[in-house]
């Protein structure tokens, strides 16, 4: 081995050593329980795959991946729609640009949690005064509350701080439009839907893509935004998988059944992410 | 490019961004508040300012130690994942073509795949085993987690930097080391503003990692503190909301000040 080879080697060793021991390793751990009865403590014993028919039987698990698919699927088509609205407004020619972008992209920096907790009070002490005042019957009483209507605010809150990221994300891709296809649309008598369609969308389309998987993935692990606005209430009515692996295995000593609920975790979010990728890039190739 | 201004998508967008403003205009309204005001209309301005709330919201929630604690959490992080991850991606992406560095490359972007919660039991009787449950064990557990998205981010960069520079320095007689935190680590400035907004960001809003990590409640960082007092602002919400606001305050007043900078930054990543 020649030396340079060596300096190379000994620049990705050390990485190599901390990201198994604390990400491998851990991922390791984590299957390997999956299939004992460990408490977080004490003994164990293997028990083969019961934790994992156990968890397709767990009326609270499965009403956890309900309302987290139900969630994250909402919430995904919102905000790409909300999102690509708001990119292409701030890419026309508009008055104060800079300005209205920096409060678009606002949301981006702030803490789900801490907003989470702003939302909170809006859900409980200001939109039931606008429901009484307007006279809009569902408005009229926290919706918070409300074991049907509680994800809705939860994904309210979502869209109002995930648009940002993902208008970024538009706007970087519809300023790689070259203007001069729009002006070629226009001598052929395009109107503004067949310009969208005809033209943006499908140059935009990569992003596209981006965003949907990325937007599925991150909502499919909401956490913070639950414990901020109904720490997975009313009821369990909005406990979502990452929060019940958390209080299963932290407060109900099930660590080696939440280990097996993660590993099915872990294999969903993959699937549907592939799945997402494969479907959307034959899209883009048409 | 049509020379007119579209009034139309001005007036719309300017609607939209109330909607974004409205509860910061809030959280702002309330922590001015007294406790009495909070009958009458919540929208109205307060009628006199109650800074008082902020006192006591900082000497009730230890607000200089939290702040404190999130800032050295932020710094080690941001300055650990710049040194780091720059170097391991360097080496990635100038042995592309060997197999073990491609496979090194797969094995790290891999667990972007991977979700918390399936690390998150072992890892935290881990970190108690190993006397890890501290702000030094959360930086650290930070560098670890950003690994995969900064990897694949430096290696896109680092492709597009002509290998030519780096072949004249080592003829005239330059180290790989020298080659790298002379000519290469200089380079990636832009990435390196890029990845440092993203990490910075993670670090500073995080709150599912410093609450299963973190045993020691002087140890707290902003959001986890805002967590743990739930139940002691209990109904007070001017404490509340000017402990809120205090919380945000510094990363507002980071955006205000270099919003162009990061709105950059974080586009440039997007385009890689």
């Amino acid at each position: 081995m020649t030396k340079k080879n060596y300096t190379y080697l000994i620049m990705v060793i050390p990485a190599i050593i901390i990201f198994f021991t604390f990400h491998t390793y851990p991922t390791i751990q984590g299957i390997f329980y999956s299939f004992t009865n460990f408490k977080g403590y004490g003994s164990w014993d293997f028990i083969g795959f019961d934790n994992y028919l156990n968890v397709f039987q767990d009326g609270r698990a499965l009403s956890a991946y309900g309302f987290t698919f139900q969630f994250a699927i909402v919430s995904t088509i919102l905000v790409n729609i909300v999102s690509l609205l708001i990119a292409i407004g701030l890419n026309a020619k508009i008055k104060f640009h800079k300005t209205l972008r920096a409060i678009y992209f606002l949301p981006f920096i702030l803490s789900v949690l801490i907003v989470g907790y702003i939302f909170r009070f809006i859900f409980t002490h200001i939109l039931p005064k606008v429901g009484d005042t307007l006279n809009i019957e569902f408005l009229a009483s926290n919706i918070l509350g409300n074991q049907e209507l509680a994800w809705v605010g939860i994904v309210l809150l979502a869209v109002w701080q995930s648009a940002a990221f993902n208008t970024l994300l538009y706007l970087a891709g519809l300023s790689t439009i070259d203007q001069q296809l729009y002006e070629a649309s226009d001598i052929d008598g395009a109107g503004p839907w067949q310009k969208f369609w005809k033209v943006t969308f499908p140059l935009i389309a990569p992003f596209f893509t981006i965003n949907m998987v990325v937007a599925m993935k991150n909502f499919l692990m909401a956490f913070d935004q639950i414990i901020a606005l109904t720490g997975g209430g009313p009821g369990q009515a909005t406990e979502s998988i990452s929060l019940l692996i958390y209080r299963g295995a932290f407060q109900g000593g099930e660590f080696a059944y939440q280990s097996a609920n993660a590993v099915i975790y872990f294999i969903v979010i993959v699937v549907i992410s592939i799945f997402q990728l494969r479907v959307l890039e034959k899209r883009e190739v048409k | 490019m049509r020379g007119h201004t579209n009034w139309k998508a001005t007036i719309l967008l300017i609607l939209g961004s109330l909607f974004i403003l409205f509860p910061l205009y809030l959280t702002v309204n309330i922590a001015l508040k007294t406790p009495e005001e909070m009958a009458g209309n919540l929208l109205a301005l307060p009628e006199s300012w109650a800074f008082s709330n902020f006192m006591e919201a900082i000497v009730m929630t230890d607000f200089f130690r939290a702040l404190t604690n999130s800032v050295i959490v932020t710094t080690l992080t941001v300055v650990l994942v710049l040194l780091t991850h720059s170097l391991v991606a360097y080496a990635i992406a100038r042995n592309m073509h060997k197999k073990f560095y491609k496979f090194l490359y797969l094995y790290f972007i891999s667990a972007m795949f991977v979700p918390f919660p399936v690390i998150m039991l072992p890892i935290v009787k881990q970190t108690s085993m190993w006397g890890m449950d501290n702000l030094i064990g959360l930086a650290l557990l930070n560098v670890v987690m950003q690994l995969a998205f900064n990897v694949f981010v430096y290696v896109g960069f680092i492709k597009s930097i002509p290998k030519a520079l780096e072949e004249a320095a080592i003829i005239d007689g330059a180290s790989i080391w020298q080659v790298f935190w002379k000519i290469i680590f200089p380079l990636m400035k832009p990435i390196h503003a890029t990845v440092a907004i993203l990490t910075a960001l993670f670090a500073w809003n995080d709150f599912m990692l410093p609450l299963v990590i973190l045993s020691d409640s002087s140890q707290y960082t902003l959001p986890l503190v805002q967590y743990a007092f739930q139940g002691q602002f209990s109904t007070d919400y001017n404490l509340a909301f000017a402990s809120y606001l205090m919380a945000m305050l510094p990363m507002i007043i980071i955006y205000i000040l270099a919003q162009k900078w990061i709105i950059g930054g974080v586009m440039r990543g997007s385009l890689k």
